[in-house]
């Protein structure tokens, strides 16, 4: 290439030394840019500033909605009374025995069928349906049953827990033996893989994600069946303490209550991801992991 | 139809005897009344490369499936080493367009996963020298045990070369292999394969839409056409081995695209 014909592409460029800085910036919306921690205080804080300004109002008379002072006040009452191990200690116990019950229970068999409909055509066209119809059915509706049934001692609650939890639990391993694509599945043809070592080999592993999302979602199901097993059948938990509170009126108990068993449901669904990140360490997290 | 590959090259005629023997091949899906493949002759010798050309849909996919005994043919016979193929057999190593790695594996637990599923544990535990061995031969010394998650698409599909040679095959059938990755990527992977390929003296056969990847690669270049799927031309590539990326610009190689496109474009008219 000669002198002459390199002037003539770069002709354009001539006054490239006065070519400005073009360097900027994207730039998010401000609410964006807020960093997380003072985004969940300010949000804290105007719940309780809305819900402070309607008690002082005088709107609602304070037996149906305590200030959250006095929801704070008993919050502690009831905090102290379970670290000095009283009857609240007790109770609560009970149900989270209840819900720990339950989830084994709903695991085993929602695991066993899961395989069931996920890995035999069997499973998937006979057994299949009648889950999805049972599925269909609201499930709170079996609790007297399960009282007739198992008596008003833990058992009755333990399976109302685990039949509403087994559900998602079924779909999540079902949909999880699915979801290895063709290419795997044709390695493992060609590498003479049995049906056992393509399911334990392939088929779980690769069906982990879906059934940590079942375990999910039956981890909040396990909790509303075990307290509407107490709500309807007695006994000694923490959903008989909450409905005894509330026949007496103590709305400020019932607040706390609840705010302790969401601390019972937080703990079970913390473990739960914890076990996803420890044994789906390959998989990149997202926003339902959080 | 005569068979380029079967023409006897003085000195290596005792290493040039067949391995691959397709007879009258012959694959219908009833369920579609699709006839895939229309009485197919192939026959592959000891350390030969060859290559099948076609547009989708000519039934190359079908006839790499009959030929790993993954699917049995309508009719027809398919004989590997004397024996009947009438099944998936550890000496036949495949590789496909996808690396597939198990992303909850590292790569030498990959690598050994077809012993571990054929002998055992402890048999893929003694194999994993092995496995690194061959590693070594594809330029992924020190991943052993990284997982797959953090190997780039080109060093996935060397570890997926490297698990489709621990179990020693007798043949290689490569189902558009580098077909994902970038184009310079599958250069550089095409002339590592020949390197990998005559350093074992190995038995390939490559399925492709790439012409410039047959040729490179070929001793022998099968033009398959479509609806009945058959071989309608066997082109002998007598380029010199090894063959360089610089052989892609000399008019041999030029011919010979030429040659194999003219045949494709005939086909895409009817």
């Amino acid at each position: 290439m000669s002198v002459t014909e390199t002037t003539s592409p770069g002709a354009g460029l001539e006054s490239a030394e006065h070519a400005p800085e073009t360097v900027w910036t994207e730039t998010a919306s401000w609410l964006d840019r807020v960093p997380r921690a003072i985004s969940m205080i300010v949000l804290f804080a105007a719940f309780i500033g809305i819900w402070q300004g309607v008690v002082m109002t005088g709107v609602v008379s304070p037996i149906i909605l305590p200030s959250p002072g006095e929801v704070a006040k008993d919050i502690v009452l009831v905090g102290q009374g379970l670290l000095s191990g009283n009857y609240m200690l007790a109770a609560l116990w009970i149900t989270t025995l209840e819900v720990i019950y339950g989830f084994a229970l709903a695991f085993a068999i929602g695991f066993s069928l899961g395989v069931l409909v996920g890995e035999t055509n069997f499973g998937e066209r006979a057994v299949m349906p009648y889950l999805v119809a049972i599925d269909t059915m609201p499930k709170i509706a079996f609790a007297p049953l399960f009282i007739a049934w198992l008596g008003f001692g833990i058992e009755s609650k333990v399976a109302l827990a685990a039949f509403i939890a087994t559900f998602p639990i079924i779909v999540g391993t079902a949909a999880g033996l699915h979801s290895a694509d063709q290419n795997q599945r044709m390695l493992f043809k060609t590498m003479g893989a049995s049906r056992w070592q393509t399911l334990v080999d392939l088929k779980l592993p690769a069906g982990l994600p879906q059934l940590f999302t079942g375990l999910k979602i039956a981890s909040v199901g396990v909790m509303a069946g075990a307290i509407t097993g107490e709500f309807l059948g007695g006994g000694k938990g923490f959903g008989e303490q909450i409905r005894v509170a509330a026949s007496q009126l103590n709305t400020p108990r019932v607040f706390s209550l609840i705010l302790y068993l969401s601390l019972l449901g937080l703990a079970i669904f913390m473990f739960i991801s914890f076990l996803q990140r420890r044994l789906v360490f390959w998989q990149k997290s997202t926003v339902a992991d959080t | 139809m005569t068979l380029a590959a079967e023409i006897e090259t003085e000195g290596v005629a005792m290493e040039r005897r067949p391995v691959y023997q397709l007879r009258r091949v012959d694959k219908t899906y009833a369920r579609r009344a699709v006839h895939a493949l229309d009485h197919v002759d192939l026959t592959l010798n000891t350390g030969s490369f060859s290559s099948v050309i076609g547009s989708s849909g000519c039934g190359k996919s079908t006839l790499l499936k009959i030929m790993a005994g993954l699917e049995p043919p309508s009719s027809g016979s398919v004989m590997l080493r004397g024996e009947p193929v009438l099944g998936p057999r550890r000496d036949i190593g495949m590789m496909f367009q996808h690396a597939t790695l198990l992303p909850w594996k590292t790569t030498i637990e990959n690598i050994v996963m077809p012993i571990a599923i054929r002998d055992g544990k402890a048999a893929a535990r003694a194999k994993e020298q092995d496995a690194r061995e061959l590693l070594e031969l594809v330029g992924l010394k020190g991943f052993e045990n990284v997982y797959p998650g953090e190997l780039s698409g080109g060093m996935a599909q060397r570890a997926s070369i490297c698990r489709m040679l621990i179990t020693e095959p007798a043949v290689l059938l490569l189902d558009e292999p580098f077909s994902a990755l970038d184009e310079l990527t599958r250069e550089f992977m095409n002339m590592e394969l020949q390197r990998i390929c005559s350093s074992r003296n190995a038995t390939a056969f490559l399925v492709t839409h790439s012409i410039p990847e047959a040729v490179i690669l070929s001793d022998v270049v099968y033009v398959m056409r479509p609806r009945p799927g058959r071989i309608v031309e066997a082109v002998e590539i007598d380029l010199p081995r090894p063959r360089t990326l610089d052989m892609l610009t000399t008019a041999e190689f030029t011919a010979y695209v030429k040659q194999i496109r003219g045949r494709l474009d005939v086909e895409a008219d009817l």
